[in-house]
């Protein structure tokens, strides 16, 4: 961004976030610093970062009901997801990249890794991305994900959910989060859910029913706001 | 009460599965139009040009062959141009996943030197963001090169590592691979050898 150089980043909660140690999701065990984090000034190394704006985005890339089409619609229930991205201090953030990928309504992800017994399903990918809009908006239309099994626990399920990245206005600003559905009982069970202690920071990974979003006789929706670190200019710094 | 912000969306794992959706080959599947990629300097683009390789250990010493990296660097003059097009030769940002046999390479230049917020200037690096199943939050780190030694000796964020010993872990060794200069960077997340991970 071309303040960058004027900018600061408001410093991340980490007691907000998960640790990186979180034993009962156990892959953490073994990939998380033993050491502590070394606080840095931010430079315009961090508070700078990419605008993709100018990516070129295919006609569906936001729609996943028609953008791994290959001759049929995905089975599942049909959803809007969409929301809008602002920073700490309520700005909108425009312009900017979300990314999202997700299992199909069976559970199973079309990845080479994933052999799990739910069929892949064969008009659906589960990939999307899109650009905010000017306020900050942005919106993708999709299946349902399925819940499913998990090497964790003898018998963990995830919740279902959608992988959501964001990239904001620089790398201090990046995030790669996931959203949950409302109503689903699988949450508060969910090992990677309780990585998060703070039961309002799970609330806000939430989404909620949309009803007035929602096309009637066509498909629900639900809401999905997020929020990035503030940015801020900086006062008498340096000098 | 002090003044309250909203509070920033909790991070969650990028999980096994990330290269569906960020780095869509790595995943076995077609590639759309257009995608950010690991070649961040085409062949024509001005600046030395570099390789750079590395793989990723868990705390047992094990490869972890799901990651997924993100790279940020100034271009050859220092300069951070922000505007990522695929048009262009040469773009300050790029994206790995590491291979099935757990290496992972980007195709750039070597970066210039670019001041910190006091002016002081900092030897090249390039910003580096470690995303995995097992890793709530990404992890932050930053690439010097080793051979850039009076100027990594001198540089105000490496030397905010109280142990200097634990400097080394940023340090890529440059090596030659196919007769091309590279640097090899290894990313310990845990361990004897742990990479220093920046809070910024």
């Amino acid at each position: 961004m071309s303040d960058a150089h004027e900018s600061r980043f408001v410093i991340r909660d980490r007691n907000w976030h998960p640790k990186a140690l979180t034993p009962d999701y156990k892959t953490s065990v073994l990939r998380s610093p033993r050491q502590a984090l070394v606080s840095i000034p931010q430079s315009l190394s961090e508070t700078s970062g990419p605008d993709f704006s100018h990516l070129k985005m295919g006609r569906h890339d936001n729609d996943l009901l028609l953008n791994f089409n290959q001759g049929g619609l995905p089975i599942g229930e049909r959803i809007i997801v969409a929301g809008r991205v602002c920073d700490q201090y309520g700005k909108p953030i425009p312009h900017t990249l979300v990314e999202m990928w997700q299992a199909n309504a069976g559970g199973r992800y079309r990845h080479k890794k994933d052999s799990y017994l739910a069929p892949l399903d064969p008009n659906f990918g589960g990939v999307g991305r899109t650009l905010t809009d000017r306020d900050g908006n942005y919106s993708f239309r999709t299946v349902k994900p399925g819940p499913y099994p998990w090497r964790n626990g003898p018998n963990d399920w995830r919740p279902a959910h959608i992988h959501v990245s964001i990239s904001g206005p620089s790398i201090a600003t990046r995030l790669i989060t996931q959203l949950y559905f409302e109503g689903d009982p699988l949450i508060p069970m969910c090992p990677i859910v309780k990585s998060i202690s703070s039961q309002e920071a799970v609330q806000s990974l939430i989404a909620k029913l949309d009803m007035s979003m929602a096309n009637p006789m066509d498909c629900l929706a639900y809401r999905f706001d997020i929020v990035l670190r503030g940015q801020r200019k900086t006062h008498f710094e340096n000098c | 009460m002090p003044v309250q912000l909203l509070p920033e969306t909790p991070s969650q794992t990028a999980g096994p599965y990330v290269h569906i959706g960020l780095a869509l080959e790595a995943a076995g599947n077609p590639p759309r139009e257009q995608e950010i990629c690991h070649v961040m300097a085409k062949p024509g683009a001005p600046g030395e040009h570099i390789l750079l390789m590395g793989h990723l250990y868990d705390g047992n010493g094990q490869l972890i062959r799901d990651a997924f990296l993100e790279f940020w660097q100034a271009n050859h003059e220092g300069v951070y141009d922000t505007g990522y097009a695929l048009e262009k030769s040469f773009n300050c940002f790029g994206r790995t996943a590491t291979t099935d046999v757990g290496e992972w390479t980007i195709n750039t230049v070597k970066p210039g030197v670019v001041k910190n917020a006091l002016g002081f200037p900092m030897a090249g690096h390039i910003n580096v963001s470690v995303f995995a199943r097992g890793i709530n939050i990404h992890l932050q780190t930053r690439l010097y090169f080793d051979d850039e030694t009076e100027a990594n000796a001198a540089d105000p964020v490496l030397n905010l590592i109280e142990q200097p010993h634990r400097r080394e872990s940023l340090i890529a060794k440059r090596c030659r691979v196919d007769g091309k200069l590279a640097y090899r960077f290894d990313i310990h997340l845990q361990g004897e050898s742990e990479t220093v991970f920046f809070d910024f």
